[in-house]
């Protein structure tokens, strides 16, 4: 058949470093830069956009066959859109603070770049088996990144993890890195870091 | 493909979205069942616990809630503030309407004969985030306490000078119009029936 992309496995590891949603792409810098001022509305953020964004996966993927090229972008936006209405509801039914917290972040999943790239690149022309793995590995990739992003400026910021002291209670807590500049002062270290570490390894491969 | 437009390949076309779309809306309508008596709870929730901070000196649990009838025709549950002596000291009423972004939910506090604002609380909003959602906060909130409902509050974006005036949040002002507006037809809408008697009103059993 036309299984001529990468196969599940590359799919899934690609998800995670090499082609890292936020680190290698660019991608979804929206959430990336709003709710990463504490880990745990980070991971809410991360866990949402990672049901929707297997979710969405798995069901173009069902449909891929009848999809017209015309109209595959209006599908697609359609198909997010309800997994991210399903994902505001459970939010709002189970975590209502946190609900509230992220505010209109959740509805903005909708217009993540990172969820319609994946359709329009891999489950829109590859079988389900291949873009579940797909789904999952960029998940975590845009987890691990929130992850990182938020742990740098809850730490600096607060002291604190997941809400939990790690600093000495002497540490006086940044209040710039969970306001708006620290996230974009943590992201462009970060990605001067990864892209540094691409550099090296280039270099010691040549 | 064809060359020649044909005019009935719509359906042909587009069965597919139509399909989605009703199987979509479908799920949500069951998603929406199944959830929507939680959330409805949880907002509740979220009101008993903002009322003493709406009415100053109410207290959460003695709280009672009545359904009127406001001038618009339409029935309302609201919620009668009663502080520590079980003294009725005011009123709790939700009110809606659209904001910049999506539906803007409120709650206005106001005194028991309803002449005075006494506090603003924001349940639901989707307003622009840095910019509109600013309405949650309590600089925009408190501006609201104490402000007379004798005429129409209004808003400036210059300090206030007479005293229903509203300052506008900066890059915001249909933001701080929009619930302005709905403080505005939530008291209008209710007052009356507030100042009628407060006897007409048999408080309702805990129900959603």
């Amino acid at each position: 058949m036309s299984n001529d992309g990468p196969t599940a496995l590359e799919r899934f590891i690609n998800g995670i470093l090499p082609e890292n949603p936020v680190y290698r792409q660019l991608l979804g810098m929206c959430p990336v830069l709003a709710v990463t001022n504490g880990m745990k509305p980070a991971m809410t953020m991360a866990a949402a956009t990672g049901f929707v964004l297997i979710c969405a996966n798995l069901m173009t993927s069902l449909i891929r066959k009848l999809l017209k090229p015309h109209l595959r972008i209006l599908v697609f936006t359609l198909t997010i859109a309800t997994f991210v209405t399903i994902a505001d509801k459970i939010l709002a039914a189970f975590m209502y603070d946190m609900s509230k917290q992220l505010g209109p972040y959740v509805p903005l999943i909708i217009v993540n770049c990172l969820i319609i790239s994946r359709c329009e690149i891999c489950s829109s022309k590859q079988g389900i088996g291949v873009s579940l793995a797909d789904g999952i590995g960029m998940a975590l990739g845009f987890a691990l990144a929130l992850a990182s992003i938020a742990s740098v400026r809850e730490i600096l910021g607060m002291g604190s993890w997941f809400g939990i002291q790690v600093l000495p209670a002497a540490w006086p807590g940044w209040g710039i890195m969970v306001l708006p500049p620290g996230a974009f002062i943590t992201l462009g270290f970060l990605l001067g870091l990864v892209e540094w570490i691409q550099h090296r390894k280039a270099r010691k491969a040549a | 493909m064809s060359t020649a437009p044909k005019k009935n390949n719509y359906l042909a076309d587009g069965w597919l979205v139509i399909l989605l779309a009703l199987l979509y809306g479908g799920g949500l309508a069951a998603v929406q069942v199944s959830l929507g008596g939680r959330i409805a709870e949880n907002r509740k929730n979220e009101t008993y616990h903002v009322i003493p901070e709406l009415v100053p000196g109410a207290v959460e649990a003695k709280t009672e809630e009545h359904t009127v009838t406001g001038s618009n025709g339409k029935t309302i549950k609201i919620y009668k503030a009663i502080d520590a002596s079980g003294q009725h000291i005011g009123w709790v009423l939700p009110g809606g309407g659209q904001g910049f972004a999506d539906r803007i939910d409120i709650l206005a506090g106001v005194n028991a004969d309803a002449r005075q604002i006494t506090g603003l609380y924001v349940l639901g909003q989707k307003e622009t985030p840095g910019l509109g959602d600013y309405i949650t906060g309590s600089d925009f909130r408190s501006q609201y306490a104490g402000k007379p409902t004798d005429q129409p509050l209004a808003v400036v974006k210059t300090d206030p000078t007479a005293p229903n005036e509203i300052r506008a949040l900066t890059g915001a002002t249909i933001s701080s119009e929009s619930v302005s507006a709905i403080v505005n037809d939530t008291i209008a809408n209710l007052k009356d029936v507030i100042n009628e008697n407060a006897s007409t009103t048999a408080p309702v059993p805990d129900q959603i």
